[in-house]
């Protein structure tokens, strides 16, 4: 086990130090940034003081190594627009990011993994049919067309729900749904697999011949088994969430760090960009190395192999 | 020798060939039946654009023929010229819409492309040679998993300017990880089966090895990730459009048209719900295509 934590520790860090030599690149994709950064009006002179006062003048690993050490001190910069420190406005948009994630993430799972449950009890059953269709159907439907369209009925139409700029739980629902109904039909389709493989095993007619109760049967015995690949689904789907909420946050304009990506990107703050996108990418790295130690912990073939 | 031979061509009369039965399967397939017409509709529509409409999406705009209702509306505003209505610029709907066809099969196909040899070429090096180049293949596949795909595409966008072309080849370059992983996998079952190692008894080259034994019996989950990758990009195009960093306009994406009329939603909720309805077609039926493939080639994944 130690050995395996050990390993997986390692690639966890090499992938985060090359993700930050990317980010780190980012900023000399378009050219020189000092160029970008001055805008089109800018006069040479204009040009050589921002180079000068941003660094971009000494050599690229130099900058890239000076970056890496502020950064792991928890110093990402300052923001060219903000005038703020990077990690400050960060930290303060994060928990929005967080809290619309969970919820996504929390309403996907208790739509699909029941439903894939019921689905692999009854095989090609009216709800088999059902959840099948909403796994084909929620494939397809772009998720910033299902937010306006959930908009539209929920909040314009009926008034049930506030639309844009709310801070309280009700302003949360609109959006965790339009984010989190995308990872749904994978979730489903993976629970009844692995519920359907799961039934037909050995220990389940064993335990139903014991004559144990049909429901802790099915729960303690075959879900068990069966949730093992949905955990590392549900967090891969989780970071994609955070890096994928750019899109409903800017749509419900939740203050989070979605919405705080799209307005770097749009104002051109180069600094602030290539922090949000380590940051979202540290968050991914995170999580799956914690669901690979939670299904290691579940799992034992995982840590032996 | 006589009755063995008896009884193979009385089998023969009995069971429909494998090609036969594989049709019987194609098209009792509602996925395919269903997925292959709407997409066969949609393609045909994006070959015919202009021919299909008297109007050009760009050019015939008319500010005096603004924001007419679709015909569903039983508005005295309705103009029979425009059965889809018109945009805020006058421009006529129908015609954005058919044209938008192009530009979403355009991107979805081309990024595939890109994604698919780049995922292909990784998966099946990693699966055919393992140890140390799927060491690094694994490697490869897991960083570009952690950096977001819609922030870094935006942010790749913004910083060189956004066109067709660049779109295009961001998100190819982007989006083949799901190639990599699936080519990978199936590679890995296919290159320890015997007749392999005949091949490489034979002496045949590495090249030769992986060309015609090995692609040929993974073609089909290729061919299934494609259709997911193809939907992917589509999707992704439509929602950087409508965050303004995909295609520019005048331009008629289908993504686009949607953030334009995001405006005009409490007035004129059917701009927004036209070309949504469109992206939603096409995807739903390019994956029930997808899904059908995998149905037809996979027995063990037909229950």
């Amino acid at each position: 086990m130690v050995k395996y934590i050990l390993k997986r520790l390692g690639v966890a860090f090499l992938v985060a130090l090359t993700v930050s030599i990317i980010t780190f690149s980012l900023i000399y994709v378009s050219g020189d940034p000092a160029v970008a950064l001055a805008g089109e009006a800018a006069s040479n002179e204009e040009i050589e003081h921002i180079r000068k006062s941003y660094g971009y003048d000494r050599p690229i690993p130099v900058q890239y190594m000076d970056w890496l050490g502020r950064a792991l001190q928890g110093d990402l910069g300052r923001s060219h627009y903000l005038k703020e420190e990077i990690s400050d406005v960060i930290l303060a948009r994060l928990p929005n990011t967080l809290i619309l994630a969970g919820c996504a993430i929390a309403f996907a799972l208790t739509l699909s993994i029941p439903l894939g449950v019921a689905a692999a009890i009854r095989p090609n059953s009216l709800i088999d049919r059902f959840a099948l269709t909403l796994a084909v159907v929620g494939q397809a439907l772009p998720s910033f067309w299902f937010a306006l369209i959930m908009m539209f009925f929920l909040g314009i139409k009926l008034r049930w729900l506030p639309i844009s700029r709310v801070e309280t739980w009700q302003g949360f629902i609109m959006p965790a749904i339009a984010l989190g109904y995308y990872v749904t039909p994978g979730v489903m389709r993976l629970t009844r697999a692995g519920m359907l493989e799961v039934l037909q095993s050995d220990y389940i007619r064993t335990a139903k011949a014991k004559g144990l109760r049909p429901l802790t049967v099915l729960f303690k015995h075959a879900l068990r088994n069966a949730i093992i690949p949905v955990v590392s689904l549900a967090a891969v789907q989780f970071g994609f969430m955070l890096g994928g909420s750019i899109v409903i946050e800017s749509i419900f304009a939740i203050n989070g760090l979605g919405f705080l990506a799209w307005e770097t990107i749009q104002r051109g703050d180069l600094p602030m960009m290539q922090a949000i996108v380590l940051v979202l990418s540290l968050f991914y790295i995170l999580i799956t190395f914690l669901a690979d130690m939670l299904n290691a912990f579940l799992d034992p073939r995982i840590r032996v192999t | 020798m006589a009755t063995q031979d008896h009884t193979a061509s009385a089998a023969e009369i009995l069971e429909p060939s494998p090609m036969a039965q594989m049709r019987r399967r194609v098209f009792g397939h509602y996925g395919i039946i269903i997925g292959g017409a709407v997409l066969a509709i949609i393609f045909a529509i994006a070959i015919f654009a202009p021919l299909l409409t008297p109007f050009d999406p760009i050019l015939d705009q008319d500010l005096a023929q603004k924001l007419k209702p679709p015909f569903w509306h039983d508005s005295p505003k309705y103009d029979p010229a425009h059965p889809l209505g018109t945009d805020l610029q006058g421009r006529d709907y129908l015609t954005r819409l058919v044209h938008g066809a192009r530009i979403s099969l355009l991107i979805g196909f081309s990024a595939m492309i890109i994604s698919g040899v780049i995922g292909t070429a990784l998966g099946v090096a990693a699966g055919y040679f393992g140890g140390r180049v799927d060491m690094i293949v694994n490697f490869i596949i897991t960083t570009r998993l952690s950096m977001p795909v819609v922030l870094v595409a935006l942010a790749v966008v913004s910083l060189i300017g956004s066109s067709l072309w660049i779109v295009i080849w961001v998100l190819g370059l982007l989006i083949w990880d799901r190639f990599a992983v699936v080519m990978r996998s199936t590679t890995m079952q296919v290159r320890n089966l015997d007749y392999v190692a005949a091949a490489q008894a034979c002496g045949c080259s590495t090249f030769r090895i992986i060309l015609t034994e090995i692609m040929p019996n993974v073609v089909n989950h290729l061919i299934v990730v494609a259709t997911l990758e193809m939907a992917h990009a589509i999707l992704l195009e439509a929602a950087l459009s409508f965050l303004g960093l995909g295609v520019q306009p005048p331009a008629p994406s289908w993504g686009l048209m949607i953030s334009e009329a995001k405006g005009m939603m409490f007035f004129d909720a059917w701009l927004i719900g036209i070309p949504g309805a469109a992206l939603f077609a096409l995807i739903l039926s390019i994956n029930l295509l997808g899904d059908g493939v995998r149905d037809v080639t996979a027995p063990e994944n037909r229950n």
